[in-house]
């Protein structure tokens, strides 16, 4: 579970309207409309800059507010390849993993807008490209990695019909 | 080791002494679908290749996110929902019905004890029910429907103890505010909050249901209460469906944090834009001009609510250049409000009056929008930038006294100060 690519720093309390706003959610039921509108009232026009493989870093909270599974759904469809985040808000945390978005927990010093990033979510580690250093998070429990592995909750479910065992350590083969 | 409040109430649903940190495959209750929601979760249920839902009783689908169905999209969505409603005999909640987190437990679907799923974020409402409540996306609410059970971490929990009473012109949202001001947006994030205290002897359940709405503004999976004296009598007044179950948290638990309130300290407050936990005194703002004034939503809508702020719009009239919307939590308190004399009221000092629902909450609700430009104050739990359509317009929260009382003068004002004078006058 690695990618490598472009970072886009966000700031702190990125909520899920800033992500995707009710208005544009409640509008198209096909959420791959929705992608060029990915965090167009913090940074207008980031729908349309935004590469298949970048990488999206943040501060604190990231995800805060709705429910809306819309918000990691529509990251995911404009081509982001996962989230560096110092913490996340639960419901988009769970959502992310829901829908295979995936994420690392990790204070990002040091990372500017456009870096070359390498993260292994597996492992938990940021490495910067363009200025070197790595940074260690906290990678996800093997539960959640096993859910991500296999592309989402809805894809671990119709393949093995029921939820990983909590108690069970242990990796899905992608 | 004793165990918090959500320890306990989890440990029973698991079937086994559960603790902080664990990671559990946990029965449920009653889960909750609105039609806010993309993905939609009967497109996750179709995709997921299920064919029936685990137990219709204990599914029900509430109409509220777009309660006048107000663009061809939401008319659709919620045509949707009811063929598969009525496909899998799962009880529809329609337009014009009111909130979910109001309705459900008004009809009796939510008990002490329960473990409820939602796919709204404010679900930890339902905590003022004695219930750990929480919200989720589509996908884990289309897997609950399949299943009856969900994928939870086990939360570690801050204890808030109340004490004292609030004061007149001080509200539970004020509460719920210094709350904000103490934790932050974050500072409950992945924890339970469970509520204690002296002072919930005077907290009715509307009051709590207003502290457990905002602690998902503070970052909260849950936010308990006590079945006591309070609940119990409220319970004994609505259709309760089911026998509930009484939990109390170990003298010897462990909590992550423990914050004490004061309530007789409190003064009205209110969050400026754009973030919930921008707190301040309200009169820090005192004189600042409104256009827009919004009372309602899933904090703010009940009985109680539109009683204060009829109370201070009682035979005056809106400032010139304000619009104020008010929307009733649900038909039952909209017939209530009917029946005392609350919405005529309300209307002749010029409120337009919305359909049960979110109104007024965001964009998607298609009601109470303001212009580019224009400053809002709401009783609502968010003021996110962009939030009500616009990232050009100011969103001030605060209780709906105070929101009336902005609507009455035009600018934020003291609520304390017009009730001084409806006091005097009587």
């Amino acid at each position: 579970m690695r990618a490598r690519g472009r970072a886009w720093v966000f700031g702190d309390d990125i909520n899920t309207d800033y992500i995707i706003s009710a208005a544009r959610k409640q509008s198209v039921r096909d959420l791959s409309e929705a992608a060029r509108y990915l965090m167009e009232d913090v940074r207008p026009g980031f729908g349309s800059l935004v590469r298949p493989g970048d990488l999206i870093v943040a501060g604190q909270n990231f995800g805060c507010g709705s429910s809306r599974e819309a918000a990691p759904v529509v990251i995911k469809l404009a081509g982001v390849a996962g989230v560096v985040a110092a913490s996340f808000a639960r419901i988009f945390y769970r959502n992310a993993i829901n829908v295979g978005l995936p994420l690392l927990e990790a204070a990002p010093e040091g990372i500017a807008d456009g870096d070359e990033v390498e993260v292994d979510f597996a492992a938990g580690t940021v490495r910067n490209l363009t200025r070197g250093g790595v940074i260690h998070g906290r990678p996800l429990p093997a539960f959640m990695r096993r859910i991500l592995m296999a592309g989402g909750l809805v894809e671990y479910f119709t393949r093995h019909g029921q939820y990983p065992d909590p108690m069970v350590e242990g990796e899905e083969t992608p | 080791m004793g165990q918090t409040l959500a320890e306990k109430l989890l440990s029973a649903k698991v079937g086994r002494t559960v603790e902080a940190g664990e990671l559990v495959v946990c029965p449920v209750d009653v889960c909750m679908a609105h039609d806010g929601n993309r993905p939609l979760v009967t497109d996750v249920f179709v995709r997921l290749g299920a064919e029936r839902v685990f137990d219709p009783e204990r599914i029900k689908f509430v109409f509220d996110h777009a309660p006048s169905s107000h663009i061809p999209l939401a008319a659709q969505v919620q045509r949707d929902m009811c063929t598969f409603a009525r496909e899998q005999g799962i009880e529809v909640i329609e337009v014009g019905e009111g909130i979910c987190h109001q309705v459900l437990p008004e009809r009796g679907h939510v008990v002490p004890g329960d473990v409820v799923v939602g796919t709204d974020s404010h679900t930890t409402t339902l905590g003022a029910f004695h219930a750990f409540a929480t919200g989720v996306g589509s996908t884990d609410l289309a897997v609950v429907m399949k299943t009856g059970r969900i994928w939870l971490k086990v939360p570690s929990s801050v204890r808030v103890i109340l004490r004292g009473r609030l004061r007149a012109g001080v509200y539970a949202k004020d509460v719920a505010l210094a709350l904000l001001r103490a934790l932050t947006a974050n500072g409950a994030t992945y924890k339970a909050l469970e509520f204690d205290g002296p002072a919930l002897a005077h907290l009715g359940v509307g009051e709590r249901m207003t502290l457990a709405n905002l602690a998902m503004e503070m970052g909260a999976k849950a936010a308990l209460f006590p079945c006591d004296a309070v609940l119990t009598e409220w319970l004994r007044q609505r259709p309760t469906r089911r026998p509930w179950q009484v939990f109390t948290p170990d003298p010897d638990a462990r909590y992550d944090r423990v914050v004490e309130l004061d309530l007789d300290q409190l003064e009205p407050l209110v969050a400026a834009p754009h973030r919930p936990d921008n707190v301040h005194p309200l009169k820090a703002y005192a004189g600042l001009p409104v256009q827009v004034a919004i009372i309602g939503t899933c904090v703010n809508g009940r009985y109680e609510d539109l009683r204060e702020a009829a109370r201070i719009l009682r035979g005056r009239r809106v400032a010139k250049g304000v619009r104020l919307y008010v929307t009733p939590a649900s038909r039952e308190v909209y017939r209530r409000c009917l029946a005392e004399g609350v919405i005529a009221d309300l209307m002749e000092a010029g409120a337009v009056i919305g359909v049960p629902g979110c109104s007024g909450c965001t964009a998607a609700s298609g009601f109470g929008l303001p212009a580019p430009g224009e400053r809002v104050i709401s009783s609502g739990n968010r003021n996110f930038k962009g939030r009500l359509g616009t990232p050009e317009a100011e969103v001030f929260l605060a209780s709906p006294a105070a929101v009336a009382t902005a609507a009455l003068t035009g600018c934020i004002t003291d609520p304390r100060t017009v009730l001084r004078e409806e006091a005097m006058a009587r």
